[in-house]
């Protein structure tokens, strides 16, 4: 259902990024992406205390962004403020202007802006239902009407999980391993066809070789997801983005392509931190 | 010196054992001397026509305690009908929407309607359900227990509602459900096992229940047909006997104790089983 109708006008900006994706690191070719979140002088606060200052910044269409920064740095509420998650949160305040494809978020029917902004925890959080039913969950809320098995398992595949599920797609997602969750839990929002996919330490619970897959996972993604990726590990924002900005104390410090962040980062804060000086 | 403060606290410490460990194989003691007393003497009188014919007219022996057996259940059925819905649903509205002073109101409200005798509540029901219609029945008996469900289920859907953890709830709000969705799709059958078991124990602690009865469904000698009728149950079948001046009714009182003994017991241990064997929904 939605692959088509968003399929279409994503076909153009589909096909430059599989050029630049063979050929890396980014070019200057990558400054052309379509942007498809634009933060503008974003403040966020729980209470009277202010977590988020100032923070601008453009993340672009098909291509992996890393939020990088040391602990509290605000780096995943940020995050959180893109699906307008925080608003769960009770006395939580946004000051400033988030645009998704030029739209106001603010102003967008949460739940239709949450279909198109998935996201992914830090640790897996399958429902108590069954594999099916998890991946399924989405699109039944979305009262999607037509046949749900061919959409399961094309989700399931797109998160790479569909050859070790397949054969228990109707027993509990309990039964699987913890990256068999988390991955479940990325077939469980790619179900709803998400434009945006937004994850918050996808990996910090799992093993270095489910986190490769996660991250292979990732790069097949970009064809058709744009992703925001907040994480701990500098390795895997090295790895696995196109762009990376670093975050302390609430501020944006730095944002440029990973390539040139983590080899000519301009600012001492972002050296002193890549280099493991704090943090 | 040392040497004998060193005796000392040895000393003190096996008092202190002893007199906690006295203690706690009291409490287990009491339990199992009230279940062997029961099972002695109820089990004698216990026979088939117990479960399945009515009481005898005063001065003939034999019958049974069907109608109460039934009456018990029909109560219950009622109480249930009238207590669960508010109970169940204030419950999820303290875990999942309740503000700060707002939920502590009625969080102490319903400790103090928990504490509230319920004898009074039996007074309560009295002049809400039997006044106005000048006679006791098996509706007023179902206010007084109804009422009495109320706290217990509010609190325990609570607790157990509160146990599901916040992600959840995220992971649900994330793909765009709205709350009360994600309360029905993925909360509620998450607690689903823990609130059932709330739910029972609820049931079973007013299935024993005598004073809220005595002036709301009174009781019966003989089949309450419909449910506007006074109508017999366990817990007052058992007062009546217990303090008749018949050894036959005496042995009829033990026998309806052990009963209602085991109802509660059955289900007390049903739903620790169906939890243990991962009713709660959350065990792997």
């Amino acid at each position: 259902m939605g692959a088509t109708t968003h399929g279409n006008n994503a076909t153009a900006a589909r096909r430059a990024p599989q050029i630049v994706m063979t050929e890396k690191p980014p070019t200057a070719s990558e400054k052309e992406a379509q942007v498809r979140f634009e933060i503008s002088d974003l403040n966020f606060f729980y209470g009277p205390k202010q977590a988020v200052f100032g923070l601008n910044l453009k993340i672009p269409k098909n291509r992996v962004t890393a939020l990088i920064g040391p602990s509290g740095c605000g780096k995943s509420t940020f995050l959180r403020t893109l699906n307008r998650m925080n608003e769960t949160i009770r006395n939580t305040r946004v000051v400033g202007e988030i645009l998704l494809d030029g739209q106001d978020i603010s102003q967008m029917d949460v739940v239709g802006l949450r279909r198109r902004v998935g996201m992914v925890f830090q640790r897996p959080n399958p429902f108590p239902k069954s594999i099916f039913e998890n991946v399924a969950y989405g699109l039944r809320i979305n009262g999607y009407q037509g046949r749900l098995d061919d959409l399961v398992e094309h989700s399931l595949r797109r998160a790479a999980l569909w050859d070790e599920a397949k054969d228990s797609l109707h027993k509990s997602a309990f039964a699987l391993s913890g990256g068999q969750q988390q991955r479940l839990c990325i077939a469980r929002a790619l179900a709803v066809d998400p434009e945006v996919l937004l994850l918050d330490e996808p990996c910090s619970a799992l093993d270095p070789v489910t986190t490769a897959k996660i991250e292979e996972l990732m790069f097949h993604l970009k064809d058709s997801c744009t992703m925001a990726i907040v994480t701990h590990n500098m390795q895997q924002a090295a790895r696995a983005s196109d762009f990376t900005a670093f975050m302390l104390d609430g501020r944006l410090i730095e944002h440029t392509e990973t390539s040139k962040l983590f080899t000519t980062p301009t600012d001492p804060r972002t050296e002193a931190y890549i280099t493991g000086r704090f943090g | 010196m040392s040497r004998i403060l060193l005796i000392w606290r040895k000393f003190l410490n096996v008092v202190m054992l002893t007199l906690t460990g006295v203690a706690a194989f009291g409490v287990v003691a009491v339990l199992f001397l009230i279940l062997g007393y029961l099972v002695w003497n109820g089990g004698k009188s216990l026979n088939f026509d117990f479960f399945t014919q009515l009481p005898k007219p005063v001065g003939e022996t034999g019958g049974g305690m069907a109608n109460a057996i039934v009456g018990s259940l029909k109560l219950l059925f009622l109480a249930a009908l009238m207590g669960l819905p508010v109970g169940l649903m204030a419950g999820v509205y303290l875990a999942e929407f309740g503000g700060k002073t707002f939920s502590y109101v009625i969080r102490y409200t319903t400790d103090l309607l928990n504490g509230v005798p319920s004898i009074v509540i039996g007074i309560f029901a009295y002049s809400l359900a039997v006044l106005p219609f000048k006679h006791f029945s098996a509706v007023a008996g179902g206010v007084a227990l109804g009422i009495m469900v109320i706290p217990i289920t509010v609190r325990s859907t609570e607790e157990f509602l509160r146990a599901v953890p916040g992600s959840l709830r995220e992971g649900a709000m994330a793909l765009g459900a709205s709350k009360w969705r994600t309360i029905a799709t993925v909360v509620l059958p998450a607690a689903k096992g823990g609130i059932i078991t709330g739910v029972l124990l609820a049931l079973a602690r007013v299935a024993g229940e005598t004073a809220p009865l005595l002036f709301t469904a009174f009781s019966n000698r003989f089949w309450s047909p419909g449910w506007g009728q006074p109508i017999a149950s366990l817990p007052v079948m058992i007062y009546t006997y217990a303090i008749a001046p018949y050894d036959d009714w005496h042995r009829q009182a033990w026998a309806a104790g052990l009963i209602l003994l085991a109802l509660v017991l059955v289900a007390n241990i049903g739903t620790r089983f169906v939890l243990s064997r991962g009713g709660g929904g959350r065990s792997a």
